[in-house]
């Protein structure tokens, strides 16, 4: 009968937890202040929560006194939401660089199932056709906006590392892509001259790559050319370098074709008109994409890899903190047992001892959250790295530790908190008050 | 050994504590156990095979290719036995998101890569079919390709001379790959390099190879080899950059990110915490044992004996901890593997991790019983039981 009971007390505390999970994951940060607030609200107007509120205090006063026991929640916990928010901020400060690259008001067209510029060629005749396409805005002399463009790689030494070999994306644009794509500034030197042996590097590729600062000669295919300026765009451009189309072509021996054209439309809703007519048109086999979908596509997978592997790693580290917490929170009221005991031995119910106890935990476990997801804050936001992208070279990319993200951590935290503390809680407000009074 | 029992009965003085602190160890271990492995996927660095191996490519840049012509010039070097060559052909199957790893390879390349184990008659067969094509075993399995099949792959990057995208090819052989061979290995599709060059919409991919693997006839030629071989090129607009297959392969994974340091960063994070908790666990088990240590000291164990059985007594949770963890991740790493669909290739947790994830227990064990300890061993006996 006795162990039944037990058993059946045991079950509604896990549905209790996972009914508390579900709500909290779905729950909106409001959602989140306004449970807060009515806790405050009960705690200072209720007989039962100014009661509890005196049992908290009289706990948080001896935290002091388990200092090195606490500490275990609180770095526990920061460990866990510090990994978990680092992951997630660069799984989404990849996906964001290539998100931002594109807009909905340029259209890049590759040759049929190439997926990536890389794989892609258009000769000049297509390109021709492609230019002249409906849709496609027109300068103050009624000339397209469009840049016919060409992609290679080339092999440049990571900084620091003079023997390794980067795959670094060369493009090759042409004169209209200052105003196709305004985004670009040149924050140093000056633009390339068509037709010479001049590049401009991208900011990202200045701090990954080797020599590549403005003045330096470099060796692109069997050529030197020189590095004239460096620009900012603030998305995956910047971690190439470029040049003009004609030039590279030549030096790459590409003739006349190039591997993609990037328009400008006239608006948004002009896309599909202008795919319509390039898909129709028989002398073509196209993939039109805008580019905001052309290049958001190239970080789904690895954006996803990144995601799980955060989660997942988040989850068994979350398991070890909870037990870590459930030790110590034990332990806490183990030393407290008396004067638990005594509390009601003197008319103080089970609630305030449940709430205080579960309070005194989840107030560690946000210190936690605060700390792991501060301190990642402070080294990761606007750490860059590199990753091998889809046109088989390196994409410079920035941490981005949001806010939201930040939120998420602390969430988490907030959820170990809870797990771990309501065990102790609930063992604490059911010990018998004799059996507590008589122990030690 | 003797006190084996009684250091037992320490630790499992508190059931519930003991349970949560090895329930810790084991998340840290089964999460080290699953990281190692990743990292292992990642760095194909290892493999004894291709030791005796060259890749040669071009020194401007992975995508430009090299001159067929250049095969009988490094033929002619001293040390090198063979010149192989392969080209990337960038299929997908029926999906964007079916990618395969698929090479144009030279009729000797099966001669070069030994751990490409096929059957001799299906070996046959493979080199009298134009359109034949070997796959490795684990890539047959993800799409349920067999022996006999058709099968279309469409390029991302070469056309066929009709214009069409999509190649044929029949499955004439399934391979497996030899023990010790990269990680990876029987995710590949090889196919004849002459059905490459003949059906392409691109004419110049007769006269030019992706890069080229040598093999020599002893691995510790290496160097002079590759020397030799960047000198026939050099100062040409094709130079040359020949390094050896494991130092090809380990650029490559770096470039990918460095995923070594992410798992150390990782892995950094969680020890040091397992550590704390761990060892805060042990504080307490030791404070509350004041007494029964000095009963111990009072009936004659030495100061000595007492500090080894509480070191021990750390090191013993954490090996218990510690290797449940590793085994549950060696049962948790295939699954994973499976569940991706062949996206991740893990390895099983290997010796090399079991190794280290052991002197990790070991050193962690020790470091967090150390502390405690030492306050057992200098327990006073009479202050102890006193209560003071």
């Amino acid at each position: 009968m006795k162990s039944a009971k037990k058993f059946g007390t045991g079950v509604l505390t896990l549905l209790v937890i996972a009914a508390f999970l579900a709500v909290w994951i779905a729950l909106p940060w409001p959602g989140v202040v306004a449970l807060a607030v009515v806790l405050a609200l009960w705690m200072a107007l209720t007989r039962r929560g100014r009661q509890t509120w005196e049992v908290t205090k009289v706990g948080l006063a001896t935290v002091t006194q388990r200092l090195g026991s606490s500490s275990v929640v609180v770095v526990g916990i920061a460990g866990v939401v510090g990994v978990l928010v680092a992951m997630l901020a660069m799984s989404e400060g990849f996906a964001e660089t290539l998100r931002s690259t594109g807009n909905e008001h340029t259209a890049i067209v590759l040759r049929g199932g190439s997926q990536a510029e890389l794989n892609s060629i258009l000769d000049r005749d297509s390109a021709n056709v492609v230019i002249q396409a409906p849709g496609v805005k027109k300068d103050a002399k009624g000339r397209p906006i469009a840049s016919g463009e060409l992609v290679v790689v080339a092999n440049l030494p990571r900084k620091g590392d003079p023997t390794s070999d980067s795959n670094v994306p060369i493009r090759g644009v042409s004169e209209d892509v200052w105003s196709l794509r305004d985004q670009v500034k040149i924050v140093e030197g000056r633009k390339f001259q068509p037709g010479l042996r001049e590049l401009i590097v991208g900011k990202g590729a200045k701090a990954q790559f080797e020599g590549l600062d403005v003045g330096k000669s470099i060796r692109l295919a069997g050529q030197t050319w020189t590095v004239v300026g460096a620009f900012e765009s603030k998305d995956a451009l910047e971690s190439e370098l470029w040049g003009d189309t004609q030039s590279v072509a030549s030096a790459y021996r590409r003739g006349s074709s190039v591997q993609s054209v990037t328009v400008l439309l006239d608006s948004p809703k002009a896309f599909d008109a202008f795919k319509a007519s390039l898909v129709a048109d028989p002398r073509l086999k196209v993939d039109v994409s805008t580019t905001r979908e052309y290049f958001g596509k190239q970080s789904e997978g690895l954006t996803k890899v990144l995601r799980a592997v955060g989660i997942t790693v988040g989850i068994i580290m979350a398991i070890g903190a909870v037990f870590g917490a459930l030790n110590t929170m034990f332990a806490a009221i183990q030393a407290r047992a008396r004067e638990i005991a005594t509390l009601r031995a003197i008319g103080f119910r089970g609630v305030p001892v449940v709430v205080s106890v579960m309070l005194e935990t989840m107030l560690l476990a946000l210190l936690g959250g605060i700390v792991g997801a501060g301190i990642v804050w402070i080294i990761f936001n606007g750490y860059t790295a590199s990753t091998l992208g889809a046109n088989f070279s390196q994409v410079v990319f920035r941490f981005h530790v949001s806010g939201e993200l930040l939120w998420t951590g602390i969430k988490w935290a907030l959820a170990i908190g809870f797990i771990g503390g309501l065990f102790p809680a609930l063992r604490a407000a059911r010990v018998p008050v004799t059996t507590a009074l008589r122990e030690l | 050994m003797k006190y084996l029992h009684l250091i037992w009965a320490a630790l499992f003085r508190r059931k519930a504590r003991t349970f949560f602190t090895l329930i810790s160890i084991l998340a840290a271990f089964l999460l080290f156990g699953m990281l190692d492995a990743t990292r292992a996927a990642f760095s194909s660095g290892g493999s004894v095979i291709g030791v005796d191996r060259l890749i040669t490519t071009s020194r401007y840049s992975i995508i430009q290719s090299l001159p067929a012509s250049l095969a009988t010039r490094m033929q002619a070097v001293p040390g090198v036995k063979s010149v192989g060559h392969a080209n990337w052909f960038g299929g997908i199957y029926q999906d964007p998101k079916n990618f395969v790893l698929s090479f144009a390879v030279s009729d000797n390349y099966l001669d070069i890569y030994q751990e490409i184990v096929l059957p001799p008659e299906q070996r046959k067969v493979y080199e009298s079919t134009r359109t034949g094509a070997i796959v490795g075993e684990a890539l047959a399995k993800r799409f349920g390709w067999k022996v006999g099949d058709k099968v279309p792959l469409q390029s991302t990057i070469f056309p066929q001379r009709n214009g069409d995208k999509t190649w044929p090819f029949d499955i004439v052989g399934i391979y497996t790959p030899a023990k010790g061979a990269a990680n990876g290995t029987d995710q590949q599709f090889f196919f004849h390099h002459k059905y490459f060059e003949d059906a392409n919409a691109f004419q110049n991919v007769g006269t030019t190879v992706g890069w080229y693997v040598v093999k020599l006839t002893s691995a510790d030629q290496a160097d002079r080899v590759a020397k030799a071989i960047d000198a026939l090129s050099a100062n040409s607009d094709h130079e040359t950059k020949t390094q050896t297959e494991q130092a090809f392969n380990a650029s490559f994974a770096k470039q990918l990110g460095d995923i070594g340091l992410i798992v150390s960063a990782i892995m950094g994070a969680v020890f040091f915490t397992l550590i704390l908790l761990t060892g805060n666990t042990m504080a307490q088990a030791v404070r509350e044992r004041t007494n029964e240590l000095a009963v111990l000291k009072t009936i004659g164990f030495s100061s000595r004996s007492v500090l080894c059985m509480v070191l021990a007594e750390g090191v013993l949770l954490l090996v218990l901890g510690g290797v449940l963890g590793l085994a549950l991740a060696g049962v948790l790493v295939p699954i994973v593997a499976k569940g991706s669909g062949g996206m991740l290739n893990l390895p099983p947790i290997g010796t090399q991790t079991w190794v280290l994830g052991i002197v990790l227990m070991l050193a962690i064990g020790a470091l967090v019983g150390l502390l405690p300890a030492i306050r057992a061993m200098r327990l006073n006996i009479v202050d102890a039981l006193a209560g003071r």
